[in-house]
C-alpha cells in the first residue's frame, strides 16, 4: 500500500508516522503534488493555527489538490477543521470538503473553572455511523487537544461532547476525518487507523 | 465525560529512569521506554519524562531518548528538564514530544513561556512549579526544590497561565515523596483561580488520595512516580477503583 502523509506547516506530523509504523506500514511524508494524487490513502493530519495554515496550503496549491482527491483521506484534528467550510480561528474560509461549520467552545457562564478550554484528554465517542469505526468502538475513550470544534450536522461520523455535542468524526464520500487523535490513543485509536487502511 | 487522567512520571537520569525521595539518594528503577510503553498498556492515561539533573547539571535534554519513545509509546507524552530557549523545545517536539514542561528556565524567564505558546501554541506548554511552604507562605522553588525564588506560588500560577501556559502541573515540595497525600488545600485554591488544566503532583501514597486529588483537590490529573514504579499501586487496580468511587476515568 502506498500511503502519503500530506507534509505542510502543522506541528507533529511524525507522530502519525509513528503510529503507522507500529501498525506495520512504511507512509511517505511530502507534499509534492504528484506523489499525493497516486497514493492509495492520504493522511491529512494537523495541530496548529487555521488561518496561517490555510495560507500555506494556497501558497503550495494544496487547496485546490486535496478537495479534488478521489482515494480515502483522512483528515486528523486541524486537519479535520480545513476540511470544513469554515472556521472562526482567525475568520478563515476552509476547504469546503464538509459543510459544517467550525467554532470556538465558550465555557458555560459561571463554570469558567470547571469547562476549561481547551477541551483536552480523553473523552468519548458516541454515535458511530462511519466505515472508521465499528459497533466495539462505540463509548471508547479517544484523545483530544482543541479549542475550536466541527458543529454537529449531516456528515457527523460521530459525537463528541464537551459543553456542547460536537462533532468528534466527519465522512463524505472518499473524505473522513478524526477531531480526535487516533495516533494517541492508545489500542482505540490503533484500530481507527487500522479500520482507515482497510478502506 | 472528559476522565481525569493517571500520569505516571519517569524522572530520567544518564537515560535511566529513576525516583528520588524529595530529589536526593537517587536509585534507578530501569528503562524509560520500556516503563512508558508497560504504563500506557496498563492504562495510563498519558506519561511525563523528566531529565531531572538537566538544570542542575547545565545539561540539555534527551532528543534520541524522545525519538525511541515516540516510536514506541501510543498514548500522549511530555517531556521536561533543560528546556531554556525556543530551540530546545523545537527539538524536542520534532522528535515527537507531544508537549514541553518548563520549570526553572520559566522562572528565569517568564517570556519564555510566551514565546513557546506563541510558536508552538499554548497546548505545547506545560509550566511545572515546584513550590514550598515557608512559614504560611507558598514559595516557588528552583533547582529540584534547593533554591526558593522571590516568586509567590499563586500569583506565580497566575501569571504563567496569562503568559500562555496549556497547564500547571504543581508539585508540593512539602509532600513530594511524603505518601501522605497530595496538597488538596492548594490544589484546590490553584483550581479556583485558573481556567487551565491542573496536574497535581507529589503526595501520592494510596488509591484514596487520588480520589482525595480529584475531588477535594479539583485536580484535572494526577501524577506520581514510586508507587507505579515499585509497584505499591497498579494503574489498572487504580482506575479500577476510581471508577467505582465515582470519579471519570477511561478503563
Amino acid at each position: 500500500m502506498n500511503l502519503v502523509i500530506i507534509k505542510y506547516n502543522a506541528g507533529n506530523i511524525e507522530s502519525v508516522n509513528n503510529a503507522l509504523q507500529r501498525l506495520g506500514i512504511s507512509a511517505e511524508i511530502t507534499g509534492d503534488h504528484e506523489k499525493i494524487k497516486a497514493a492509495d490513502k492520504v493522511i491529512f493530519p494537523g495541530v496548529g493555527e487555521a488561518s496561517t495554515t490555510m495560507a500555506y496550503l494556497k501558497k503550495e496549491g494544496l487547496d485546490k489538490l486535496i478537495p479534488s482527491l478521489s482515494q480515502p483521506v483522512l483528515g486528523i484534528c486541524l486537519g479535520l477543521q480545513l476540511m470544513c467550510s469554515h472556521s472562526e480561528e482567525g475568520d478563515t474560509p476552509c476547504l469546503g470538503i464538509f459543510e459544517e461549520k467550525v467554532k470556538r467552545f465558550q465555557p458555560e457562564p459561571g463554570m469558567e473553572f470547571v469547562t476549561k478550554v481547551p477541551h483536552m484528554g480523553w473523552n468519548t465517542i458516541t454515535n458511530l455511523n462511519s466505515a472508521l469505526f465499528d459497533e466495539s468502538l462505540n463509548e471508547q475513550f479517544v484523545y483530544f487537544v482543541h479549542s475550536y470544534y466541527a458543529t454537529v450536522g449531516e456528515h457527523t461520523a460521530a459525537v463528541g461532547n464537551y459543553i456542547n455535542p460536537f462533532s468528534a468524526a466527519l465522512h463524505k464520500d472518499n473524505f473522513y476525518a478524526t477531531q480526535f487523535h487516533p495516533e494517541k490513543s492508545g489500542p482505540v485509536g490503533a484500530k481507527i487507523l487500522e479500520n482507515f487502511i482497510k478502506l | 465525560m472528559l476522565a481525569k487522567r493517571i500520569i505516571p512520571c519517569l524522572d530520567i537520569k544518564d537515560g535511566q529512569t529513576v525516583k528520588g525521595i524529595n530529589f536526593v539518594n537517587i536509585k534507578s528503577v530501569g528503562d524509560p521506554v520500556e516503563l512508558g510503553a508497560m504504563y500506557a498498556e496498563q492504562g495510563a492515561d498519558e506519561l511525563v519524562f523528566l531529565d531531572i539533573t538537566a538544570t542542575h547539571e547545565g545539561r540539555k535534554t534527551f532528543v534520541e531518548l524522545v525519538k525511541r519513545i515516540a516510536r514506541e509509546i501510543n498514548i500522549p507524552f511530555t517531556v521536561g528538564g533543560g528546556i531554556s530557549e525556543i530551540k530546545d523545545a523545537e527539538a524536542l517536539l520534532s522528535a515527537g514530544a507531544d508537549k514541553v514542561s518548563i520549570n526553572s528556565s520559566a522562572v528565569r524567564n517568564p517570556k519564555l513561556i510566551d514565546d513557546l505558546a506563541l510558536n508552538f501554541g499554548t497546548q505545547f506548554v506545560v509550566v511545572a512549579i515546584d513550590a514550598k511552604n515557608y512559614d504560611g507562605h507558598w514559595t516557588v522553588t528552583v533547582n529540584g526544590g534547593r533554591i526558593p525564588t522571590d516568586k509567590e506560588l499563586f500569583s506565580w500560577a497566575k501569571e504563567a497561565e496569562d503568559r500562555g501556559a496549556g497547564e500547571i502541573l504543581f508539585t508540593s515540595m512539602d509532600h513530594d515523596g511524603t505518601k501522605a497525600g497530595f496538597a488538596n488545600d492548594e490544589l484546590a485554591r490553584m483550581a479556583d483561580m485558573l481556567k487551565i488544566p491542573i496536574i497535581a503532583s507529589g503526595g501520592a501514597g494510596n488509591m484514596d488520595h487520588f480520589v482525595d486529588v480529584f475531588t477535594t483537590g479539583k485536580a484535572d490529573a494526577g501524577l506520581a512516580a514510586s508507587i507505579f514504579h515499585y509497584k505499591e499501586i497498579g494503574i489498572p487496580d487504580l482506575k479500577s477503583y476510581l471508577n467505582q468511587k465515582g470519579i471519570p476515568i477511561r478503563l
